[in-house]
């Protein structure tokens, strides 16, 4: 038999035929995302505690309306001198030894739910308006934190050079001081007279306070690895591509390398925010942080510590929802860890 | 161990992982025998099942996902399934192995010298000086220069020709009968290949070992192999003697492979010849012979699993897969000089 | 080697200055109003603010400024406007106890966090594997100070088992010395122990897919050798200087909260209590101690780390 003639093109010269190929093999790739999608959609514990994160986040928005239709006070209200009525009884809120009222939980149509702080505060009403300015605080230093470390990270490890040297140095100084004491020297040096640089002018007992000094205090945790990965990606095909083409580098930068970097965002911003939170209670707590009388869930342990004795639920009550919100944080940022890393060692029925 | 007995018997032995796409099939029924002391070239491209076959034999492929069907006997011990103690006793002391990547195949910070006589001391315990002047003796077998000072060495410390041969003399140390190699030459320079290979033919020489050679390149194993198996998609679809595979091929897949390799005693082809298409998706293999997709000259027989059977007169170690007849393969494969062993699939399949 | 370490101990004697620089900035520089009302604390006088600016020369120009605080800092003539204690007795006061803490607390959780991540990465996917998992999570998520409290309270008061707080010193009695820090060692290695079991659990599954392991087990080792002398010790090399870090940390951080619920009097209680009094000068001086403690030991672990590692020590 002669032989068949054969074609000049190979396939490769023909992507058409490729296509066909690859469609008839019927491989379709998922993408990235789809597929940490999938995976994380399969991952029920961060699920279930990323829905508690969104309760408690939700119950603590809630505070005006339950501070309005159920306790019937403010967060700042004292009830020192007062009564309510409890079963019928005529109850002092705060008792003439000083003990304050324990939870009543319904008996009281809802007021003092969980009971009465030494000034006799609803303790209800302070946590869920403490959550608000923790979890605000947590979420916006979060944010603050995220911005500064893409920009200070990304202009480090694109443009190399002078700038990369500034700023790493910058970094690495901030580096020295453990998160807790730069904030509380902040925290402490801001205290009196609040700041009041050119246009910036913030007065002393603003929340802003709390969540420049936590957004500030983490940016070195975050902007390190964000200039390891641009350096990384800098190098790469497609923005060499990109550059061939005739972009500018602040285009570059946008549209190439920045969505490149959303996982490692992703992942750090969760559990930032976990963090922050731990960190404005402890500032809180030592007196560095959220200022009275505001509530805030440091402020309020630190307040229950100092009467444990006689009333633990003062101390215990925010600690629980404290350790409740920075766990379902956690749990679901490790989750979303585990779901957009490549190599999960996934355990499947066989 | 009566004469005539193959030193490793291989059959039917079959490895699939559950994944997340579904069960892929790496190794689809491979049997094979080796006789002590000769070479045995595995061939195939990347996701053939070559290294997947090589790693079980010694009982390292761990995933927890992993099936494992059919037997491997070695010297009256089943390797399959075997317990760990078992397979511990005959790893490094009975069958060896020379890993692709010198690089990361070594432990950055242990000594090479400690490295060797770690294995020795495991397999036989003898006095730690003995154990080293062993390690000295075999570094200068495999061409290591002042063996003497660099025992002590880091693997940092040697180039990449050197580590491999640094792992060769780690897998001869306790006399293997069989050794296998896993790409030794894959991350070399070409120029340290043909050293390498030429190292592991004297030592073959030497030992008397058997060789199970795993590689992709045709060319490496033109030099050294007694026997050759083909294997594709997770079986082996030719198998023979070096002669039988590069003078009488009988598989189209063979074809392709031969006629790929760039040849200096033919002219120069217009350009790089390569099959075209893709091997297939591990999960989702065509039915009958895995190579239909690809193959020009597919016809009726081919939906049918083609078994491996010596079909060539004369040749009864001579197996392939492949359901043309003797005739027809010897006119199909010749094609013009210059040209690929192995058409282009075109609208054939139309 | 040598030559690495001058060069690392130089690096450290200038990150020093800047982090000096930095401290002063933070105290005297970024804040609004009149350093001098701010150092005097809550309630000030006129006259304390008179005497305080003189003495700290904010009419001078910055650097004079700088160079007044650095002296102040480091001659000891440093005190406080709250409790008019000199600073720098104060802290030497509380150092030992700081350390008996940090120290403590730093082999527990390092010990404690080896096991668990070992045997979590050992048992990697499997039930115990993932309990300790979210035992580890809740580790990290409960603040210091909360979990301090409620073991003090409910394990020292109430129940009895250990000591109520305060502090004995080593030299009077060393086991009960210990009795009273078996509590805050506890609280404060639950946060590390959390978060260092799953660092030495990632790198131990990262180890354990490396080639090299693959070639061990090719020798014929046995498993348990095959993680002691190539896993763990591959595993442990990149946690030294992590440890290194949080030491530094834990020094800092954790021992101000730690030290306040147990009432143990050290450093770290001595600076919470200057800082609910907005006391600056202590804080100016833990602060600035606390940062060169934490330089110190970088530098001491990336020395030790470049010890361990061959590759480095070599070139």
């Amino acid at each position: 038999m002669a032989t068949e003639p054969v074609s000049e093109q190979t396939a490769l010269q023909r992507p058409a035929a490729w296509e066909e190929e690859a469609d008839r093999e019927q491989v379709h790739g998922l993408g990235p995302w789809r597929l940490g999608l999938r995976r994380l959609r399969r991952n029920k514990v961060a699920l279930a505690f990323a829905a508690l994160f969104v309760l408690l986040l939700a119950a603590c928005l809630a505070a005006p309306l339950w501070a309005d239709q159920v306790a019937k006070t403010g967060p700042n209200t004292n009830h020192l001198s007062d009564t309510i009525r409890v079963d019928g009884e005529r109850k002092n809120v705060v008792a003439l030894d000083g003990v304050p009222i324990g939870p009543q939980y319904l008996k009281a149509d809802g007021k003092f739910f969980l009971g009465a702080d030494p000034n006799g505060r609803d303790i209800m009403v302070r946590l869920l308006y403490g959550g608000r300015n923790s979890l605000m605080i947590g979420i916006t230093a979060a944010l603050i934190t995220t911005f500064l470390s893409i920009l200070l990270g990304t202009i480090a490890g694109y443009f190399r050079g002078a700038a990369d040297v500034v700023i790493r140095n910058l970094l690495d100084i901030m580096w020295s001081f453990p998160v807790i004491i730069l904030g509380v020297a902040l925290g402490v040096a801001l205290a009196l007279g609040g700041i009041d640089i050119g246009p910036i002018s913030i007065a002393p007992d603003s929340l802003a306070i709390p969540i420049g000094i936590i957004g500030l205090v983490y940016v070195p945790y975050m902007a390190r690895p964000v200039r390891g990965q641009v350096m990384s990606l800098r190098e790469k095909e497609f923005v060499e591509a990109a550059r061939a083409q005739g972009a500018g580098p602040l285009r570059i930068m946008f549209t190439e390398v920045v969505p490149n970097l959303a996982s490692t965002i992703l992942v750090f911003f969760t559990l930032l925010i976990a963090n922050a939170v731990l960190l404005e209670a402890a500032l809180s707590f030592l007196g560095a942080g959220v200022q009275p009388p505001n509530p805030s869930w440091g402020s309020m342990i630190d307040e229950g510590v100092d009467r444990i004795a006689t009333a633990p639920h003062l101390a215990i009550v925010p600690g629980v929802m404290l350790v409740l919100t920075v766990l379902s944080l956690n749990v679901f940022g490790d989750g979303v860890r585990d779901a957009l890393d490549p190599r999960a060692k996934v355990r499947l029925e066989h | 161990m009566s004469d005539g007995e193959p030193l490793l018997k291989v059959e039917d032995l079959e490895v699939s992982f559950a994944t997340e796409e579904g069960v892929v099939q790496a190794v689809d029924g491979v049997t094979f025998d080796l006789e002590a002391g000769e070479v045995l070239a595995v061939v195939g491209e990347s996701g053939s099942g070559k290294s997947v076959t090589a790693m079980t034999l010694m009982g390292l492929t761990r995933s927890p996902n992993a099936r494992f069907e059919g037997t491997a006997h070695y010297k009256g011990t089943e390797l399959i399934g075997a317990p760990e103690d078992e397979l511990r006793r005959i790893r490094g002391a009975e069958i060896a192995m020379i890993f692709q990547d010198p690089m990361t195949s070594l432990n950055p910070v242990v000594r090479i010298g400690d490295q060797i006589v770690e294995q020795i001391q495991e397999h036989e315990g003898v006095p730690d000086q003995q154990a080293r002047e062993r390690t000295v003796e075999l570094l200068e077998r495999v061409g290591i220069p002042r063996a003497r000072e660099r025992v002590d060495n880091y693997p940092f410390e040697f180039s990449g020709g050197m580590r491999q041969r640094v792992m060769i003399a780690l897998a001869l140390s306790c006399n293997p009968s069989i050794l296998i190699a896993d790409e030794p030459t894959t991350a070399l320079d070409v120029t340290i290949q043909a050293q390498i290979l030429q190292r592991i033919q004297e030592l073959r020489e030497e030992t008397g070992a058997a060789v199970i050679l795993v590689t992709h390149d045709l060319g490496v194993v033109a030099d050294i192999a007694d026997r050759i198996a083909v294997m594709y998609a997770g079986r082996i679809v030719e198998q023979g003697t070096l002669d039988q595979i590069f003078y009488d091929p009988q598989h189209p897949y063979t074809w392709g492979l031969l006629g790929s390799i760039t040849r200096v005693d033919k002219p120069r082809p217009e350009r790089l010849p390569a099959i075209a298409g893709l091997p297939p998706s591990l999960a989702n293999r065509p039915e009958g012979c895995h190579f239909r997709p690809r193959c020009p000259h597919e016809f009726a027989e081919c939906p049918k699993v083609p078994p491996l059977v010596g079909r060539v007169d004369g040749q009864p170690d001579h197996l392939d897969r492949c359901w043309l007849a003797v005739d027809e393969k010897r006119v199909k494969r010749e094609v013009a000089p210059g040209e690929i062993g192995l058409a282009a699939k075109e609208e054939a399949r139309a | 080697m040598l030559r690495f370490v001058v060069r690392r101990l130089l690096q450290m004697v200038l990150v020093m200055f800047a982090v000096s620089v930095l401290t002063f900035f933070i105290f005297n520089v970024i804040p609004n109003g009149d350093p001098a009302v701010r150092m005097a604390g809550r309630q000030p006088t006129e006259t304390q603010i008179e005497q305080i600016r003189k003495e700290w020369n904010f009419d001078e120009p910055i650097y004079v400024q700088y160079v007044t605080t650095m002296e102040k800092v480091f001659t000891g003539d440093l005190r406080s406007y709250f409790t008019q204690l000199p600073v720098g007795e104060e802290i030497l006061k509380g150092l030992p106890r700081t350390l008996s803490l940090a120290i403590g607390a730093a082999l527990l959780w390092m010990f404690v966090a080896v096991c668990l991540g070992l045997y979590s990465a050992v048992k990697a996917g499997k039930f115990a594997d993932r309990f300790l998992t979210i035992i580890a999570l809740v580790g990290i998520s409960m603040p210091v100070f909360w979990v301090g409290a409620l073991m003090s309270y409910y394990l020292g008061f109430k129940l009895g088992w250990f000591p109520n707080g305060g502090y004995v010193e080593l030299t009077e009695d060393p086991i009960d010395w210990a009795y009273h820090l078996i509590l805050p060692w506890t609280a404060l290695a639950i946060l590390f122990i959390g978060f260092y079991s799953r660092v030495l659990r990632s790198n131990v599954l990262d180890t354990i897919n490396e080639d090299y392991v693959r070639t061990a087990r090719a020798k014929g080792l046995g498993e348990r050798q095959i993680m002691v002398r190539h896993v763990l010790r591959n595993s442990l090399i990149p946690v030294v200087t992590l440890w290194g870090l949080d030491f530094g940390a834990v020094v800092g951080g954790g021992a101000i909260l730690t030290e306040t619920v147990f009432d143990l009097q050290g450093v770290g209680q001595y600076a919470a209590e200057a800082i609910g009094q907005l006391d600056v000068p202590p804080v100016l001086a833990t602060t600035m101690i606390i940062a060169f403690f934490v330089v110190l030991m970088n530098a001491v672990v990336d020395i030790l780390y470049a010890y361990l590692d061959p590759r480095i020590r070599l070139q």
